[in-house]
C-alpha cells in the first residue's frame, strides 16, 4: 500500500485501473472529466489492458458498456449531471437486464440554468432507474467503494449495476492524501470476472428480449424484491473488504458519529465531513451518514434514530412535487410507523454548488429542534 | 418472453434458444394473406420476400403459409406475379 497525494479524481482512476475492466466507454463532461482523461493516459501508456471507445455522447458511452457488460467485459464508464441524464433510457435497460456494470457519478446540478457546480440533483433523479447508489464522503471512501462496487456488482447474487456518488469540486477537484492498495491485494480480493450469462455464439442466450404484460410485470416484481435483499450482500462485501485491507465505513450501508446524543443530522458525501466538525464543536447533535442510497437502507435508519429527538436530513436536491427533498421522503416513510419516533425536519441547501458551513448547520439546528415536518432552506451563499 | 406460468429468470435472460418458436404471433395480424392454389405457379417469389419466414413452397400445393406467425403485412401478395395471393379482413 502507498500513500500519495492525489486529486479525487486521479485516485479514482487507479482505483479503477486496479479492478482491470476491460472496456471503457467514456465521455467527458465537468467535473468528472479528469476521471476518464486519466484513464485515456492509462491506456495510451500501455499502462492499462482495455478496448477504451471514443463515443461521441454519454447515451452511446453507456450503450457501448452495456453491449461490452452483455459479453461478459468488466466496464467502467463516468459521468456528471447532463451526462448522466442523457443516459437516462439505458440505465433502465442495464438494471432490467441485471448487468454488473460500475458507474462513477460525480455530482453535479443538472440544467437549466446552466451550472457546473455541485448537488445532488443528478443522482437524486435517478434514484427509481434500479441501480444500487452510493455516496462516499472522501476520497479514500471512493477508491475503496470502486473495488467493492465491482465485487457487489459482479455478485451471483446481486448482478446488478451500482453508482458510486462522488460530489463534484468538493471531491473531484480536490487533493488529499489516498492509500492506494497494491495490485495483488486487489487481484486477490476482486478475480476476474465470470459472468454467468454473457453473450456467446456457441451457448447463444436473449438479453433484453420483448415480454408481454405478464412477464413483464413478474420481472420487474422479482427485480423490486431482489433489489431489497442487495443490503446484507452490500455489508458482507464490505467487511470482507475491511478485513482485506484495512478499512471500513460504518457498517458498509450506514455510519454513525458521535450518534448518541439527542439531536442527528443524517446527510451523504462528502458534506458528512463538514458535519463531523460541527458535530464535534457540540455536545448536543451526532451524525448519521448515509453511505448506501439505493437500496435505502430502512432497518439501518430506523435503529440509528431510535429514541433520538429531532433529526434533520440535510440535501442538495429536491424532490418536485413532493414538497421535500428526496432524501426526507424516504427518512419520512422509513420511520413513519416507529414508536416515539424523532421530529424530522428537512434542510436543503449545497444547491447548485452554494456553501453549506458549520455556522449554517448550527443555526438550522437550534432553529428546528423544536420543530417538525419543517422544510429549511439554508442561507444561500457561494 | 411469453412465461406466463414459470418463475422469471433474473434479467429475463433467456438462457435455451429458441423461445421466438414458442410465442404464437399470428394474433398481431389483421388482414390475412389467402392463397388461390390454382393461379400458384410455385415460383417462390413470395416465399423469398416474407420478412418473417412462414411461406413454404409445397411441391404439390404451392406456397403454404404458417398462420402461427404470418403477421399479415401483405408483401408477398404485392410481390406475386401471378395475383394467387389475396388479403382479406381477418374476422376474429
Amino acid at each position: 500500500m502507498v500513500k500519495k497525494i492525489l486529486e479525487a479524481s486521479h485516485a479514482v482512476a487507479e482505483a479503477v485501473k486496479l479492478c482491470r475492466p476491460q472496456v471503457l466507454g467514456m465521455y467527458p463532461i465537468t467535473p468528472s472529466t479528469h476521471i476518464p482523461e486519466r484513464l485515456s493516459e492509462f491506456v495510451n501508456n500501455g499502462e492499462m489492458d482495455a478496448k477504451l471507445i471514443r463515443v461521441e455522447a454519454e447515451f452511446s458511452a453507456i450503450s457501448s458498456i452495456v453491449g461490452a457488460s452483455a459479453a461478459g467485459s468488466r466496464v467502467f464508464t463516468a459521468t456528471s449531471s447532463q451526462g448522466l441524464a442523457l443516459m437516462n433510457e439505458v440505465l433502465y435497460a442495464a438494471s432490467g437486464m441485471r448487468l454488473p456494470i460500475v458507474m462513477v457519478v460525480a455530482n453535479r446540478a443538472l440544467s437549466a440554468p446552466i451550472n457546473i457546480w455541485n448537488d445532488w440533483q443528478d443522482a437524486i433523479s435517478e434514484r427509481e432507474n434500479g441501480w444500487i447508489q452510493f455516496f462516499v464522503e472522501s476520497s479514500q471512501e471512493a477508491v475503496d467503494t470502486i473495488i467493492q462496487a465491482y465485487k457487489i456488482a459482479e455478485d451471483e447474487r446481486v448482478y446488478n449495476p451500482v453508482i458510486v456518488n462522488i460530489d463534484g469540486f468538493y471531491l473531484t477537484h480536490v487533493y488529499e492524501p489516498v492509500d492506494i492498495p497494491d495490485q495483488e491485494q486487489v487481484d486477490n480480493f476482486l478475480p476476474p470476472l465470470n459472468y454467468k450469462y454473457k453473450l456467446d455464439p456457441t451457448n447463444p442466450k436473449t438479453h433484453g428480449p420483448f415480454a408481454y404484460p405478464v412477464p413483464y410485470a413478474k420481472l420487474k416484481k422479482r427485480n423490486f424484491e431482489d433489489f431489497h435483499s442487495f443490503t446484507p450482500i452490500i455489508k458482507e462485501v464490505h467487511d470482507d473488504f475491511a478485513k482485506e485491507f484495512g478499512r471500513s465505513y460504518g457498517d458498509g450501508v450506514i455510519e454513525e458519529y458521535k450518534n448518541d446524543r439527542p439531536y442527528v443530522i443524517l446527510t451523504m458525501g462528502s458534506l458528512s465531513g463538514t458535519v463531523k466538525e460541527f458535530v464535534d464543536s457540540r455536545d448536543d447533535v451526532g451524525l448519521v451518514r448515509l453511505r448506501q442510497y439505493r437500496p435505502f437502507p430502512f432497518e439501518e435508519v430506523r435503529n440509528a434514530l431510535e429514541g433520538k429527538e429531532m433529526v434533520l436530513v440535510v440535501e442538495k436536491d429536491v424532490a418536485f412535487g413532493s414538497r421535500s427533498g428526496a432524501v426526507f421522503l424516504d427518512l419520512r416513510n422509513a420511520l413513519f410507523d416507529m414508536k416515539d419516533k424523532p421530529r424530522i425536519n428537512n434542510g436543503i441547501g449545497g444547491v447548485g454548488g452554494t456553501d453549506i458551513t458549520r455556522e449554517d448547520l448550527g443555526k438550522a439546528i437550534d432553529e428546528l429542534k423544536n420543530k417538525d415536518g419543517e422544510i429549511y432552506w439554508f442561507e444561500m451563499r457561494g | 418472453m411469453s412465461g406466463e406460468t414459470e418463475d422469471m429468470p433474473l434479467g429475463g435472460i433467456i438462457i435455451k434458444p429458441g423461445s421466438t418458436t414458442e410465442n404464437k404471433t399470428g394474433g398481431w395480424r389483421t388482414f390475412k394473406p389467402i392463397v388461390e392454389p390454382a393461379k400458384c405457379v410455385k415460383c417462390g417469389i413470395c416465399e423469398k420476400f416474407c420478412p418473417e419466414g412462414i411461406i413454404d413452397i409445397d411441391p404439390e400445393k404451392g406456397a403454404v403459409m404458417n398462420y402461427d406467425y404470418c403477421k399479415g403485412c401483405g408483401i408477398c401478395a404485392h410481390e406475386c406475379p401471378t395475383k394467387a395471393i389475396t388479403m382479406i379482413l381477418e374476422k376474429k
